[in-house]
């Protein structure tokens, strides 16, 4: 298991470094500096010298390191990264630089809670906050309040307090799905799929139970495949507080949320995926000065609905000396430094067509190589509009004190360096 | 008050004396101890930053006794840093201060922060002092004590196995696995597992019952502790088909939890008890149950991806059905980094079959043009490996490298002349239409692979180039400054043109040429030794020669690439470990590292039992650090990567034997010279201290302390 944590800064300072067993010492810091951070050419996020195994994830301007000497179980240690960089950003916002020397010591704190001789323990962050706060401990907690914490870190609803109270109870469940698409140069895609995330916002009060319906037509197993009109998930996973019993006996996915945001589920589809945007591009080489684009945009959906934040970057070669392009919707600028020529729509209607025409100028190489033409990549997102069709049939509250809630619920489908189109 | 967030402040390097002042004025006058807090923030910020802040000892220790939690735990971690290095003082302190207060505080958070931070610290003293209060936690009514303590006792074991057998705290352990809380179950198991591990003596069995009840507690269990309990039920042997069944479809339903490596963990107890089962019905089931989730694990950061895809490359070559219809969503996205690019490109040729081939062709030739050149020549590489994996692709396969061949990217052509050889050796007779167009490009070839490649077709394809004489002559001009790759093939090329052209008098002083050069000039005894046996030959007997040199060569096939079954089955035992990135037994790249291997058992399927691979009896340490692995032999005549086609074996006995059934202790130690040459370059390894590396890498021992 973990043998030491630490926090690099870009330039490879120590920020944080926390032994938890004694077959390592501090200095096996500088070993990481050498190897990883002033090392350009970094191929791996595991390296392992002698016996020494590194692990790390890169984050803004920091490296988060966990080290080991045993054959670690190499997803665990990485979950466990990621979780301690949520629990960061859930107790002080960002995390960069700045915000780790500012809580050094709240840090040191979290991370002799969290990790236990290297194994990783509570890691909560609503039980976490019971004890751990920003604030600095006032007062003790009194020995029959931290009972009560000890009972919750350890209980069967670890991620829930008991005594959570709000005057109005809410819940808001927001539908986020990311679209990959790669499209080859002749129009065919070669893959196109959904990944989901249900995000629910909790404000309950006490301890609800909670019953989350999807689309009647749900399939989930492969040899199901084929009902008409159904939304087919290849997969989907949950947080650690939904029942997988119930769920694997009767697809019904019940739970007590933890208060607050969570990600309730994520799932994957790929089949039959509405693919909200078509790009169509003509773009010809002509003779070794000139390059031609033609890119026309569509967008797929019903018109009542709206994309925004459309980016469409559109790779320009190497040599280009100067672009001059159209549009008649948005801007669209080349940019030297990123050989893109990027064109940004604020906002462009279900159901409207646009398109993009341009020359990029080339200067004369001596050693002429091909052109690598790397796929042009859009960003956007739409409301209200799911790619995989999913949709939220009820949330049902129950709770024993029988209080009325609010739900809410809001789809997004966005794209962002995933959806590429070759040409 | 010192509000957090505004801490940064504190991270300046200072001196002892100063914050030794700071500590004693802070002895008075220190209303909510903020003077106090102040010193101790610098104080650690400076043990961070790696200033010795030790000489600070007994001053630091004196806060000990502030009624401050937060003050409490900064003096812990000044406590865990430097306890080792100050082992009197620690031991007048400490011990006393255990007794008088912390492990009897009525606050469980306290208690248990105070075992725990105490057994941080490796010296005698505490540890001997700990032994009460550790057994006193173990049995504490608070179960975040009991949690506590169950770390405890494997950290005490790290430190003292003795002492911890002496106090029975392994019996204690052992009973904790029946608590009421789960995570104190799953913490349990967590600390019996890492004694297992470092124990000769004791070893963690499980029966069908307690494995059972493990799996009952994980519904209730955080996910970590999920993972530990998933983790222990290896140790655990069916002893019927019943048995494993059930435990399977108990854990099935982990597929679905959001944490990785709780699915990952989950698939690997899955895999291990299918080697249990005989019901195809469930094997299969199984095995579509894993497709989905081990995709979803692609949509995670791009670490796990990693990790996901190197056990996935490992699970497809053990289960076939498993992601068999999935080739696309290991197409790889312009932006993933390298090493998932890589990764996925591995996956996407052990995926390919004729009914994929098109798209993954297509799809590889698409990454030939990109920019890392890595990854580009893998591709190429792939390409070719395609081709002499699927029959009804070759056709396109050598179509698309004599387009990129067009392209005249130099390390782009040199990886595709080694992979035209292989597809020459696999399909004889079906390709040298395109001989001409990689003659063409002879200049530009200056790796000693590619090179050697280009000679081993002008060699044996010299008859039906017109003017090979007039190539290899041209080749033979740099003979003496070769590598001994090329010079090997050059000897041979030109031994063959002979025997093809033995009228043609410049291919009589060609042969005469290099034969004089390898046997006369060269020092390296293979060239020098194999110049000999060929003038010999051609002198006894040039028509025998003939027969010998240009003999019928096996045909090559993939078959070989793929890794043997027993070695495959035992490491899959590792999955999603470290072991599994690296594709090696933990034990053989980690000290002190224990093997792992499928017991026998009544119900062991037939199939696993017949490969089985058991560990030899007693446990062998892996290797010593700084001691490079053994050369792995590169006896593969038929592999697909056997680089040297005009080796010994293809000139004195062309049916040269088999590969022999593999070294039993190492089965994986000829896996390497699977992919051979620089195709190796990036597959992943643990990098050991070899002496290319000494003096940028600090030794193992180094690392010790």
């Amino acid at each position: 298991m973990i043998s030491g944590f630490f926090i690099f800064n870009q330039k490879g300072e120590v920020l944080i470094s926390r032994l938890y067993r004694t077959d390592l010492r501090r200095s096996i810091a500088d070993v990481f500096r050498i190897q990883v951070i002033s090392n350009s050419d970094v191929r791996s996020p595991i390296i392992t010298i002698g016996s020494m195994s590194f692990f790390h994830v890169r984050i803004n301007n920091l490296y988060v390191l966990a080290c080991t000497k045993n054959n670690a179980n190499a997803a665990l240690v990485f979950e466990f990264i990621y979780r301690f960089i949520s629990i960061a950003k859930s107790y002080f916002g960002k995390v960069d630089e700045e915000a780790v020397k500012s809580n050094f010591v709240l840090i040191y704190e979290l991370i002799d809670e969290i990790i236990d001789f290297g194994y990783p323990q509570t890691s909560e962050t609503d039980t976490l906050k019971l004890y751990i706060t920003t604030e600095g401990v006032k007062t003790q907690p009194a020995p029959e309040e931290s009972s009560k914490i000890t009972v919750q870190a350890t209980g069967l609803t670890s991620w829930r307090r008991a005594d959570v109270k709000y005057k109005k109870n809410e819940a808001f469940v927001d539908v986020v799905e990311t679209v990959n698409l790669l499209m080859s140069a002749k129009g065919t895609i070669l893959r196109a799929d959904v990944d989901g995330h249900i995000m629910m916002r909790a404000y309950l009060s006490g301890t609800p139970e909670c019953k989350f319906g999807l689309n009647d037509k749900l399939v989930l197993d492969k040899s199901e495949r084929g009902v008409q009109g159904a939304v087919e998930l290849d997969d989907c996973r949950f947080h650690q507080c939904v029942r997988l019993e119930t769920f694997d006996s009767d697809r019904t996915i019940s739970f007590i949320p933890p208060d607050g945001e969570f990600e309730l589920m994520k799932y994957r589809s790929t089949s039959n995926v509405n693919l909200p945007l078509k790009i169509i591009p003509t773009i010809n080489e002509i003779g070794t000065t000139q390059v031609s684009y033609l890119v026309s945009l569509k967008a797929n959906f019903n018109n009542k609905l709206n994309a925004t934040n459309v980016v469409i970057r559109i790779p320009t070669p190497l040599n280009t000396t100067n672009v001059d392009c159209k549009v008649a919707v948005g801007k669209a600028k080349y940019v030297p430094a990123e050989n893109y020529i990027v064109w940004k729509i604020p906002r462009m209607q279900g159901g409207s067509e646009t398109t993009l025409s341009g020359t990029a100028d080339l200067t004369a190489m001596t050693h002429r190589q091909a052109w690598a033409r790397p796929p042009i990549d859009v960003d956007f997102q739409v409301l209200m509009f799911t790619a995989s069709g999913l949709l939220v049939r009820f949330l049902k509250v129950f709770e024993k004190s029988n209080y009325q809630s609010v739900k809410w619920v809001r789809y997004l489908t966005k794209a962002s360096g995933s959806y590429q189109i070759r040409f | 008050m010192s509000k957090a967030g505004e801490d940064a402040k504190f991270f300046q390097r200072g001196k002892i004396e100063e914050f030794r002042k700071e500590l004693q004025e802070a002895e008075t006058k220190d209303k909510k101890f903020i003077k106090r807090k102040t010193a101790l923030k610098k104080i650690v910020a400076n043990i961070t930053m790696g200033n010795d802040m030790s000489p600070l000892f007994p001053d630091v220790v004196q806060c000990l006794v502030t009624p401050s939690l937060e003050i409490k735990k900064m003096v812990y971690l000044f406590l865990v840093s430097y306890g080792r290095s100050r082992p009197n003082q620690v031991e007048y302190v400490i011990p006393a201060f255990l007794e008088a207060s912390d492990c009897h505080d009525r606050n469980p958070l306290i208690r248990a922060l105070a075992i725990r931070t105490m057994s941080y610290i490796p010296l005698q003293a505490v540890l001997e002092a700990l032994v009460d209060p550790l057994r006193a936690s173990l049995r504490d009514k608070d179960p975040y004590v009991r949690k506590t303590a169950a770390i405890c006792v494997a950290k005490l074991f790290f430190h003292d196995a003795v002492l911890v057998e002496r106090e029975s705290f392994i019996d204690m352990l052992r009973d904790l696995l029946a608590d009421a809380n789960s995570t104190v179950v799953s913490n349990a198991v967590a600390a019996l597992m890492e004694i297992s591990e470092r124990s000769d003596k004791i070893s963690l069995k499980l029966n069908f019952t307690v494995a059972n009840k493990l799996v009952m507690a994980m519904g209730e269990c955080s996910e970590w502790g999920q993972i530990y309990i998933l983790d222990s039920l290896l140790s655990f042997v069916p002893q019927t088909c019943q048995e494993a069944e059930q435990l399977a479809d108990r854990i099935v339903i982990r597929l679905q939890h959001a944490n990785s490596a709780v699915v990952l963990t989950s698939i690997k107890v899955l895999l291990f008890l299918m080697n249990y089962m005989d019901n195809k019905k469930v094997i299969e089931f199984l095995c579509r149950k894993m497709g989905p989730p081990l995709v979803t694990l692609l949509s995670s950061g791009p670490e796990v991806q990693y990790v996901a895809l190197r056990n996935i490359l490992l699970i497809i070559q053990r289960r076939p059905t498993v992601l068999r219809n999935d080739v696309k969503v290991f197409f790889c996205k312009y932006n993933d980094p390298i090493y998932v690019k890589l990764a996925k490109l591995e996956i996407m040729y052990r995926l390919a079959r004729e009914e994929n081939a098109k798209e993954v062709l297509a799809e590889l030739q698409e990454y030939a043009t990109e920019v890392d050149i890595d990854f580009v020549r893998k591709a190429v590489r792939s390409i070719g490996r395609l081709a002499i994996k699927v029959e009804p692709a070759s056709d396109m396969a050598i179509q698309v490298l004599l387009e990129l061949i067009d392209n005249k990217v130099s390390y782009v052509l040199q990886e595709a002349v080694i992979v035209i050889k292989d597809i020459f050796r696999r399909y004889p007779g079906k390709y040298e239409g395109i001989l001409p167009k990689l003659c063409q490009n002879i200049d530009v070839l200056d790796e000693p692979e590619a090179k050697a490649a280009m000679i081993w077709v002008i060699g044996q394809y010299a008859f039906r180039i017109d003017n090979s004489e007039e190539l290899l002559d041209d080749l033979l001009y740099s003979f003496l400054e070769e590598s001994a790759e090329v010079q090997l093939s050059l000897l041979t090329a030109s031994v063959k043109l002979f025997v093809y052209k033995s009228n043609s008098t410049r291919a009589k002083d060609l042969v005469h040429k290099v034969l004089k050069w390898a046997t006369e000039e060269v020092d390296n005894p293979d060239l020098r030794d194999r110049g000999f046996m060929y003038w010999r030959l051609l002198a006894i007997s040039p028509a025998t020669a003939g027969e010998i040199v240009l003999a019928e060569k096996p045909p090559i096939s993939t078959d070989t690439d793929r890794m043997e079954r027993g070695a495959l089955d035992q490491l899959l035992l590792h999955t999603g470990t470290l072991a599994s990135i690296y594709h090696k037994n933990p034990e053989t790249f980690i000290r002190n590292a224990r093997g792992k291997a499928l017991v026998d058992s009544p119900a062991l399927n037939e199939n696993s039992r017949r490969v089985l691979i058991s560990l030899p009896d007693a446990y062998m340490p892996g290797p010593a650090p700084n001691i490079p692995p053994p050369p792995t032999p590169s006896t593969k005549p038929r592999s697909t990567r056997d680089t040297s086609p005009d080796s010994a074996g293809d000139v004195s006995n062309p049916a040269s034997p088999a590969v022999g059934p593999p070294v039993p202790h190492d089965p994986y130690a000829n896996l390497e010279s699977v992919f051979g040459g620089a195709y190796d370059a990036d597959v992943p390894r643990p990098m050991t201290d070899g002496p290319g590396r000494r003096g940028t890498v600090v030794d193992d021992e180094d690392l010790l302390f």
